[in-house]
C-alpha cells in the first residue's frame, strides 16, 4: 500500500505545482491580491506532499519491499541500513524524486523567507518555480516512476546496490550535489520573474545574493565531496577526471561564480545589470543541462545513470521549454549589454568584468571538450573521438592561472579606481621575499624548480597570508559579507595550493611484493606483512596489512582490501591511507601475481587533503554571507512595523 | 535477447576500476613515460576510464603492449600511434590536432582573445575626471573602504 | 521595446545546441565502437593452426575468396550463443569462416570445439591477443567480412545471430562476392 500511497501523493504535488505555476501569475495578470498570495500556502503543501512520497519511498527499502521494481533494483536484504536508505537516491527515478523535493523545499524557503519581495514580485518567482516543479513532476510520473511495482512475480532478494555505492560518499555527495544545482533556480526565477515586469533594477540582485551565494555553497560542498569520495573509493589515487558527469557539476560551478561576482557588481554599482539576469539564466540552464547529459545516455561515462532515451527526449523538451523559453524572453525584454556607469581599467567592476570573462571562457571550453565527441560523432556519422584530461588540463589551467592573479590582485581594487601602488608601498619585503623562501624550501625538499610552479605557490601564499593579515586588523572587517568573501578567496588560494603541490610533488609506484619485502618512497618504508581474508556484512575479502614507518619510527598501519560482493559478483578495490595534512600515505590491493606476491600501488601524496579543505573553507565563506546583517535588518525593520510586509 | 547482450556487456564493464599491474621498467623516465602513456590512453571497452584504471581484458593487453614497446625503445610518439591506427581517435584521450579538431583546440584560444577584446572596448572608455582636493581625496577614500565589499 | 539582435545570440547558441542533442539521440549504442580497419588489408600474422600446432597460418591462408573471420574464446558466454548460427553457415553456405581463437588455453578450446562442434576452416591460435589488438577487437566475439584480396570490408560487434546475419552481414557478403565475380 505505501508504495501506493508515494504514488498518489505525487500525482497530487503534479496538481499542486501546477495551481503553483498558474493561480500566482493569474493573481498579477489580474492585479488580485488574493490570488497572488495563495502562493506560500500552495508551495508548503507541494513541499509536503512530496516529502511525503519520498517518504514512502524510503520506507519501502527500509521493509525491503522487492515488489517495488526500482528497490528491488537497487537494494538488497543484506545491505546495511544506512545504505538502505541512501539506495533511495543511487539510481535515476529515486534520485529524481530527491531532485523535485529538493525543488519544492527551495520554493518553500523562497515563500517563506523573502518578505523583502513585493507581492508582484513573489507571486511571479513563486509561479516560475511552480512551473519547474510541475516539468520535474511530470517527468517522474511520466517517464521515471520509483513507484513503478515489479507485481505479480517479484524477486525474493533485490540485485543490491552497486558496491561502489556502498560508502558514506553516497550519504552526502547527491543531496548536496542537487541542493546547489536545484537552489540555482532561484535566482533563475527571480531573473524571469524581473524580466517579466519589464524593469531591470538593482533590487532584482539583491535579492538574488543570499540565494545564489547559498545554493553556490551547497554545490562547491557537493563538488568536494565527489572528488574526495573519488580519491579514496575508486583506488587509482586520483581525484578529478573531467569525467561527462563531473563536468556537468563544474560548469554551472563556475557560472555560479560569474553570476555571484556580477550580482555584487549589480548590486552596488549598477553595472552589468541585463549581463547578470543573463548569467542567472544560464547558471541554471547548466545545471538542467547537467542532468540532462547524465540522464539520457547521450554521453558515455562510468557514472551516468542507465541509458533510457525516452527520458531523454522529455528532459530534451523541458530544456527547450525552459531555456528556450528564457533566452527568448530575455531577448525580448532585456535592454541591451551597455555599462550604466563608467569605471577604469584597474578598478573593482574592471577586475569583475575580468573574473566573469575568464569564467565564461572556461566555462564554455569545458562545455565544448565534454560535448565535442557528441558533435563529431553526429557530423561524421559514427566516427568515435575522446576528449580527456589531457586536452582539459591544457585548456582549463591557463584560464584558472589567469583568475588566480586576478584574485591575487582584485582586493587592492577600489570601486572605480585602485590602491595597487599603496600595497606595492607597504608590502614589498613580504611580496618579494615569498618566491624565494619557496624556491628555497622546494630546493630543499624536491628535485626540480618549476617556474609555473613557484609562481602559482607564492599567488597563493601572497592571498593567504594577506587575507590573514587583514582579518587580524581589528575592525577592518565590516560585514558578514565580507568575511565570507575572504573565507571563499582564502579557501581557493588553499584548494588551488593543494592541487598545485599534489600534482607536482605527488611519487607513487605499482610494485609487486612478497609478504616481508618493503618499498621506499619519499622518506617512507612500507612493509608487506602480509594477506588474510576477512568477511563484511555483504562481502568477503582478502585484507592486506602494510606497516608505514619513517626514520625507524611507526607512522601508520594500512589495511587495503579486495573486497568480493557475492549479491552482484562484483570485485571491489578498497585502499587504505593515512590521512594528514601535509601528506597522505594511500595503498591499493591489486591482484595477486604468482604463489605469494601480490600487486600493490603505493602514493605518497602530499597536501592533497588542501584541495578538499580548501573546498569546504570555500563553501563556509558563502554560507558565512548569508548571516550578513543587512538580511536580518530587513526582518527588524518588518518586525518592529517600520517597513510593510509582502505576506 | 539485446537484453542479455546489454546485461553482460554492462557486467563486463564492472572490472574497469583500479587495475594495478607490476611492470618492472630498468630506470625511472621509462617508468614515467609509461605512467603518462597509460594514462593517456583510453581502454576500448570501458565507459571512459584510462588504460591505468582498467581491469578488461583488452586494458591489460594494451598496457602489456605498451610496456613491451617502451623496452623495445619506442617514442611516446609511436607507441600513440600504434594505439591510434588499430582503435582510432577513440583510443586516445588527447585529441589530435587535425581538421576534424580544429575547433575544439582552437574554440578556448579564440575565445579568449575575444573576451580580452571585450575587456578592453569597455574597461577603456575614460570616464570624466572631476577635480577634487586631497582633503576631499581622503573623506572619498574612507567613505569607499567603508562600503566594501 | 526594440529588439536588440545581440540578445538573440544566447537563443541561437542554444538552438544549435539543442539540435546536436537532439540528433545524438540517433547515434549508435555507446559501447559499440566502430572499427578504424574497414577498407584496409587484414593484418599480417603468424600463428599456430589450433588442430595442427605444427602448422603456422599466415595472412595467405586467408585470401582467395570472401570469407568470415570470427574472433572467439571458451570463456566468452556470447560465442556460445551465436555457434549455432556460425555452424549453420558453415554448413549451408560455402561461405569460409575461419577462427581466432583469442586470449584462450589450447586444451579448453579444442575440448569446446569437440563438445560443440567446429564450424572454422581453421583457428588460429591468438593466445597472447596480438593479432586481435591488431584488428582492433576490445571484446569477444566479433565477426570480420574480408573480400576476395584480403582486405577487411566490415566488422560486427557481438554475437552472430541469425537476425544478423540476414540483416547486416548476408547483404555485404553478398555484396562482396557479386564484385569478385563480376
Amino acid at each position: 500500500m505505501i508504495p501506493e500511497f508515494g504514488h498518489f501523493s505525487l500525482i497530487l504535488a503534479l496538481g499542486l505545482s501546477v495551481a503553483l505555476a498558474v493561480l500566482p501569475a493569474l493573481g498579477v495578470y489580474r492585479r488580485d491580491a488574493l490570488l497572488m498570495q495563495t502562493g506560500p500556502s500552495i508551495a508548503t503543501g507541494l513541499f509536503v506532499l512530496l516529502a511525503f512520497s519520498f517518504g514512502c519511498l524510503m520506507y519501502s527499502f527500509i521493509q525491503d519491499d522487492f515488489s517495488v521494481a526500482y528497490v528491488a533494483n537497487n537494494s538488497n536484504s543484506a545491505l546495511p541500513l544506512q545504505y538502505k536508505i541512501s539506495a533511495v537516491w543511487g539510481a535515476h527515478e529515486g534520485s529524481f524524486l530527491l531532485w523535485t523535493l529538493i525543488a519544492s523545499g527551495w520554493t518553500l524557503a523562497v515563500a517563506a523567507f523573502s518578505r523583502g519581495l513585493t507581492f508582484d514580485m513573489k507571486a511571479r518567482v513563486l509561479s516560475v518555480l511552480g512551473l519547474l516543479c510541475a516539468g520535474f513532476a511530470s517527468f517522474l510520473l511520466f517517464t521515471s516512476n520509483p513507484f513503478d511495482r515489479n507485481l505479480p512475480f517479484h524477486p525474493a532478494d533485490g540485485g543490491d546496490l552497486n558496491p561502489l555505492l556502498q560508502d558514506f560518499g553516497l550519504i552526502v555527495h547527491p543531496p548536496m550535489l542537487y541542493m546547489g544545482y536545484v537552489g540555482f533556480a532561484v535566482p533563475f526565477a527571480l531573473a524571469i520573474a524581473t524580466l517579466t515586469t519589464g524593469r531591470l533594477d538593482a533590487a532584482w540582485a539583491r535579492w538574488s545574493r543570499p540565494w545564489t551565494n547559498a545554493a553556490w555553497a551547497f554545490l562547491t560542498v557537493g563538488i568536494t565531496l565527489g572528488s574526495w569520495w573519488a580519491y579514496y573509493e575508486l583506488g587509482w589515487g586520483g581525484w578529478w577526471f573531467w569525467d561527462a558527469v563531473e563536468n556537468a557539476s563544474f560548469m554551472p560551478w563556475l557560472m555560479g561564480i560569474a553570476l555571484i561576482h556580477s550580482l555584487a557588481a549589480s548590486e552596488k554599482r549598477g553595472v552589468f545589470k541585463s549581463w547578470t539576469v543573463l548569467l542567472a539564466i544560464s547558471t541554471f540552464s547548466l545545471s538542467l543541462l547537467g542532468a540532462f547529459l547524465v540522464r539520457s545516455g547521450v554521453l558515455t561515462s562510468v557514472h551516468a545513470f542507465a541509458v533510457d532515451p525516452t527520458r531523454g527526449i522529455f528532459i530534451l523538451m523541458f530544456l527547450v521549454l525552459v531555456i528556450g523559453g528564457s533566452l527568448t524572453l530575455y531577448a525580448w525584454k532585456a535592454s541591451g549589454i551597455k555599462s550604466e556607469a563608467q569605471f577604469e581599467w584597474n578598478s573593482r567592476e574592471a577586475m569583475l568584468l575580468i573574473n566573469n570573462l575568464l569564467l565564461v571562457v572556461a566555462t564554455a571550453s569545458v562545455l565544448l571538450g565534454t560535448l565535442y565527441p557528441l558533435l563529431y560523432e553526429v557530423i561524421t556519422d559514427g566516427k568515435k573521438i575522446s576528449v580527456g584530461p589531457p586536452y582539459f588540463n591544457r585548456v582549463f589551467v591557463p584560464i584558472v592561472c589567469l583568475l588566480f592573479v586576478a584574485m591575487a590582485v582584485s582586493p587592492f581594487s577600489r570601486w572605480r579606481r585602485t590602491s595597487g601602488e599603496v600595497l606595492l608601498r607597504q608590502h614589498w619585503p613580504f611580496l618579494l621575499a615569498t618566491p624565494v623562501v619557496i624556491c628555497l624550501v622546494t630546493y630543499v625538499v624536491a628535485t626540480g624548480i618549476d617556474v609555473i610552479v613557484i609562481g602559482v605557490e607564492t599567488l597563493a601564499v601572497w592571498i593567504l597570508v594577506l587575507l590573514a593579515r587583514h582579518w587580524w586588523q581589528a575592525g577592518s572587517i565590516s560585514s558578514a559579507s565580507q568575511l565570507g568573501m575572504m573565507l571563499a578567496h582564502a579557501g581557493i588560494a588553499v584548494a588551488i595550493l593543494g592541487v598545485i603541490v599534489t600534482i607536482t610533488y605527488s611519487e607513487g609506484r605499482d610494485v609487486r611484493m612478497n609478504p616481508g619485502e618493503s618499498i621506499a618512497l619519499a622518506g617512507y618504508d612500507i612493509t608487506f606483512e602480509g594477506v588474510q581474508k576477512v568477511r563484511g556484512p555483504n562481502y568477503l575479502a582478502d585484507q592486506a596489512e602494510f606497516n608505514v614507518t619513517r626514520d625507524g619510527e611507526f607512522v601508520a598501519k594500512l589495511r587495503p582490501e579486495k573486497r568480493f560482493y557475492s549479491v552482484g559478483q562484483n570485485v571491489m578495490t578498497e585502499a587504505d591511507m593515512d590521512p594528514g595534512l601535509m601528506r597522505d600515505v594511500y595503498v591499493a590491493l591489486g591482484e595477486k601475481v604468482g604463489d605469494t606476491a601480490w600487486a600493490v600501488r603505493v602514493h605518497v601524496k602530499p597536501f592533497v587533503r588542501w584541495i578538499w579543505l580548501g573546498g569546504l573553507l570555500v563553501a563556509l565563506g558563502g554560507f558565512v554571507t548569508l548571516l550578513d546583517k543587512r538580511y536580518r535588518r530587513i526582518r527588524e525593520l518588518v518586525s518592529n512595523n517600520v517597513v510593510g510586509t509582502a505576506t | 535477447m539485446v537484453r542479455i547482450l546489454w546485461v553482460i556487456l554492462f557486467a563486463a564493464s564492472f572490472n574497469c576500476f583500479a587495475a594495478i599491474d607490476a611492470y618492472p621498467f630498468p630506470d625511472e623516465q621509462l617508468q614515467q613515460r609509461y605512467d603518462g602513456l597509460i594514462a593517456e590512453l583510453r581502454c576500448p571497452q570501458c565507459l571512459n576510464t584510462n588504460l591505468a584504471g582498467s581491469d578488461a581484458m583488452i586494458a591489460q593487453d594494451l598496457r602489456r603492449e605498451v610496456h613491451r614497446m617502451l623496452l623495445d625503445g619506442h617514442t611516446d610518439d609511436e607507441i600513440l600511434a600504434f594505439m591510434y591506427e588499430r582503435y582510432g581517435d577513440f583510443i586516445l584521450y588527447r585529441p589530435r590536432l587535425g581538421a576534424g579538431t580544429l575547433v575544439l583546440w582552437l574554440g578556448p584560444l579564440l575565445l579568449l582573445m575575444f573576451a580580452g577584446f571585450v575587456w578592453f572596448r569597455l574597461a577603456r572608455a575614460k570616464p570624466e575626471v572631476l577635480e577634487i582636493n586631497t582633503e576631499e581625496q581622503a573623506r572619498l577614500d574612507d567613505l569607499l573602504r567603508d562600503s566594501d565589499p | 521595446m526594440t529588439l536588440n539582435k545581440s540578445l538573440l545570440i544566447p537563443l541561437g547558441v542554444f538552438g544549435l545546441l539543442v539540435v546536436f542533442l537532439a540528433l545524438g539521440f540517433r547515434l549508435q549504442d555507446p559501447h559499440l565502437l566502430p572499427s578504424v580497419l574497414i577498407d584496409k588489408p587484414f593484418p599480417e600474422f603468424e600463428l599456430q593452426d589450433l588442430r595442427q600446432p605444427d602448422q603456422l597460418r599466415t595472412l595467405a591462408d586467408l585470401s582467395g575468396e570472401v570469407s568470415l573471420v570470427n574472433v572467439w574464446a571458451t570463456w566468452c558466454p556470447n560465442c556460445l550463443i551465436e555457434h549455432p548460427e556460425l555452424l549453420r553457415i558453415s554448413r549451408e553456405t560455402d561461405l569460409p569462416l575461419y577462427g581466432v581463437n583469442y586470449n584462450d588455453d589450447n586444451g579448453k578450446a579444442l575440448g569446446w570445439l569437440a563438445r560443440h562442434e567446429n564450424p572454422y576452416e581453421f583457428s588460429i591460435v591468438d593466445d597472447k591477443g596480438t593479432l586481435a589488438i591488431d584488428l582492433g577487437v576490445y571484446g569477444a566475439p566479433e565477426t570480420f567480412v574480408l573480400d576476395a584480396s584480403g582486405v577487411i570490408r566490415f566488422r560486427h560487434v557481438g554475437p552472430v545471430t541469425p537476425e544478423v546475419w540476414r540483416e547486416t552481414l548476408l547483404p555485404v557478403v553478398e555484396h562482396l562476392q557479386g564484385m569478385s565475380d563480376g
